[in-house]
């Protein structure tokens, strides 16, 4: 398999990751070699296999619900203490849409 | 007057604040100047908590004061990875993009650590979001292991192992998704525990691959590293995947007798090793032999298929669990943006390092379109071909022993080049949190070359006793 350039563009599009041109050439090697170690996987007959997607659970499905009480909610200066535009109690962003 | 700290355990904490030989301010205070002092040749911590760390010393010597109990763990300096949150205090996870997020609130086995009467310390290095084999992917520089200056700790919880070994915490928190715990415990020499997926609540660990994710204890015996999962375990309601099972105790399961408990050597994890790590792991096998326990061969079938899985399943899940770092709610940001989506690209290219970016683009691709069913679903089905390896397994045994890692601790720099031979030295680990089963590292000799080298031992779901039992009984008869 080979993993092209445009392919990686495409994919750091998905994930919202700026990429520069040296780190798609590095990624599409470095994925490319991990994918084709991955292809191992196809050696093994997987049919009427589960697919696991929780380790365990020694719970009922409603077990694990909490009592559905009210209680004090993470205070929004709280909330806000750590963003990097905060402002009238929102977090600020770059315009998303032209007005 | 303060013994040296270099050389506490829990109980010698215990019995010097019963005998008023010191205060826990005292020894706070002496533990804080000694850590800070002998940091800078490892780089372990990340930073210190004093204020806090004084303050819940003062409370511990507010209950010795007045004749209560002040805990299982009173007094006892310890640190915690910086990937579990902490309130008030900085929680990096390594990364650029948190350097000054300061958590609005305590990780729950935070909680519980300081209900015990512990008292921490400071926040440990790690690689960036506990991914890495090496603790070389750190934004803020890689850990030297405290044993030969020249290695890396092991990774991703390097500087939790790197604390433990060097003397600066008494015991530590670490966590494990693929042998985050247990490889740097071999690597520093230390006793590393991830327990039973669920055991311990994750509430307040940063998500990286939410499945695998385990929160544990380090620490320089076993029986510290019982009493701190004591401590943190059991069912927590803000952590639904937290589970019912009551914790045993511990302490009582470490003077049990291991006569006749059977063990079983997977011979999967017996090839491809180094052959000082095999004589050692073998002669700790020998040494349990002889305290009477029943040794046999197993197999675990699927062991050769378990990298290939698990580097897609942890990868899928890290790959939308960092998808919360975008520069709008904690994160820094990059501020030369016109538009909300630049500012998310922007954000995340600058911030994330090289390993980040690296497994969130694997993780984009094995679920994008077309995809999904060639990597994802097949991983998840060799899990359940993995786990059902281990529970075919324990029909026959009690205990399974393997070694933690192929090779002692390697030179910084040795793997770096190379993303897939890094992943491939998680070879012994990743099957232990794929079948979410508790599984420890306990130290089992050095090399000739004064390198440490662990023995894994795994044990059913919830078993941590049976696994703590024999652990114990192998570290007395030394």
């Amino acid at each position: 398999m080979k993993l092209t350039p445009e392919k990686v563009r495409y994919v750091a599009d998905l994930a919202n990751l700026k990429l520069t041109g040296e780190e798609v050439a590095r990624m599409a090697h470095d994925l490319d070699e991990i994918l084709s170690h991955m292809d191992k996987l196809n050696q093994l007959d997987t049919t009427g296999v589960e697919p696991m997607a929780q380790v365990l659970s020694d719970a009922s499905e409603t077990a694990t619900l909490r009592e559905d009480a009210i209680r004090p909610p993470l205070s929004n200066a709280d909330a806000l203490q750590c963003a990097p535009q905060p402002g009238q109690g929102y977090f600020k962003v770059p315009k998303v849409i032209e007005r | 007057m303060t013994p040296p700290i270099d050389g506490l355990t829990i109980q010698s904490v215990r019995d010097g604040l019963a005998k008023k030989e010191f205060s826990a301010v005292e020894l706070t205070t002496e533990a804080l100047r000694f850590a800070e002092s002998a940091n800078p040749t490892t780089n372990a911590y990340l930073h210190f908590c004093f204020e806090r760390a004084l303050r819940q010393a003062a409370v511990v010597d507010a209950k010795v004061a007045r004749g209560e109990d002040a805990g299982p763990l009173g007094g006892v300096p310890v640190a915690v990875k910086d990937v579990i949150v902490t309130k008030g205090v900085r929680t990096t996870c390594g990364s650029k993009l948190l350097e000054n997020y300061i958590p609005p609130y305590d990780a729950t086995a935070v909680i519980r650590l300081e209900q015990a009467g512990a008292v921490i310390l400071g926040k440990t290095n790690c690689d960036e979001f506990a991914m890495g084999s090496s603790n070389e992917n750190s934004a803020f520089g890689p850990v030297r292991n405290p044993v030969a200056l020249d290695r890396v700790p092991g990774g991703s919880s390097g500087g939790s192992a790197a604390v433990v070994a060097q003397g600066t915490a008494v015991a530590s928190l670490g966590s494990d998704t693929g042998g985050s715990i247990r490889q740097p415990a071999s690597f520093c020499g230390v006793v590393g525990v991830t327990p039973t997926y669920g055991r311990v609540s994750r509430y307040g660990l940063v998500a990286f691959a939410s499945s695998l994710d385990h929160i544990g204890p380090f620490a320089r015996n076993v029986s510290d590293a019982a009493a701190l999962l004591q401590s943190i375990g059991g069912r927590d309601e803000m952590d639904s995947t937290s589970a019912f099972a009551p914790l045993p105790d511990y302490n009582k399961a470490l003077s049990e007798d291991v006569k006749g408990l059977r063990i079983g050597l997977p011979k999967e994890y017996f090839q491809g090793l180094s052959s000082e790590t095999g004589d050692h792991v073998m002669r700790a096998v020998d040494v349990l032999k002889r305290l009477g326990c029943e040794v046999r061969d197993v197999s675990l079938p699927h062991t050769e298929y378990a990298i290939s899985a698990y580097y897609i399943i942890c990868t899928a899940e890290a790959s939308s669990n960092l998808a919360r770092y975008d520069g709008v709610r904690y994160t820094s940001r990059s501020t030369a943006s016109d538009t909300l989506s630049d500012m998310y690209r922007n954000t995340r290219g600058a911030g994330f390092g090289t390993e980040c970016k690296r497994r969130i683009m694997l993780g984009t691709y094995v679920l994008s379109h077309g995809y999904y069913d060639a990597y994802y679903l097949k991983a998840q089905k060799v899990r359940t071909l993995i786990t059902r390896d281990f529970h075919q397994a324990f029909e026959q045994v009690d205990a399974l022993i393997t070694p933690v890692s192929p090779f002692p601790a390697f030179r910084l720099g040795e793997k770096l080049a190379d993303p897939m031979e890094m992943y491939l030295s998680d070879i012994y680990t990743i099957t232990g949190d794929l079948a979410g089963i508790p599984c420890m590292s306990v130290p089992c000799g050095r090399t000739a070359a004064g390198l440490p080298v662990g023995m894994q031992i795994l044990t059913r779901h919830f078993d941590e006793a049976g696994m703590f039992r024999i652990a114990h009984a192998y570290e007395r008869s030394l």
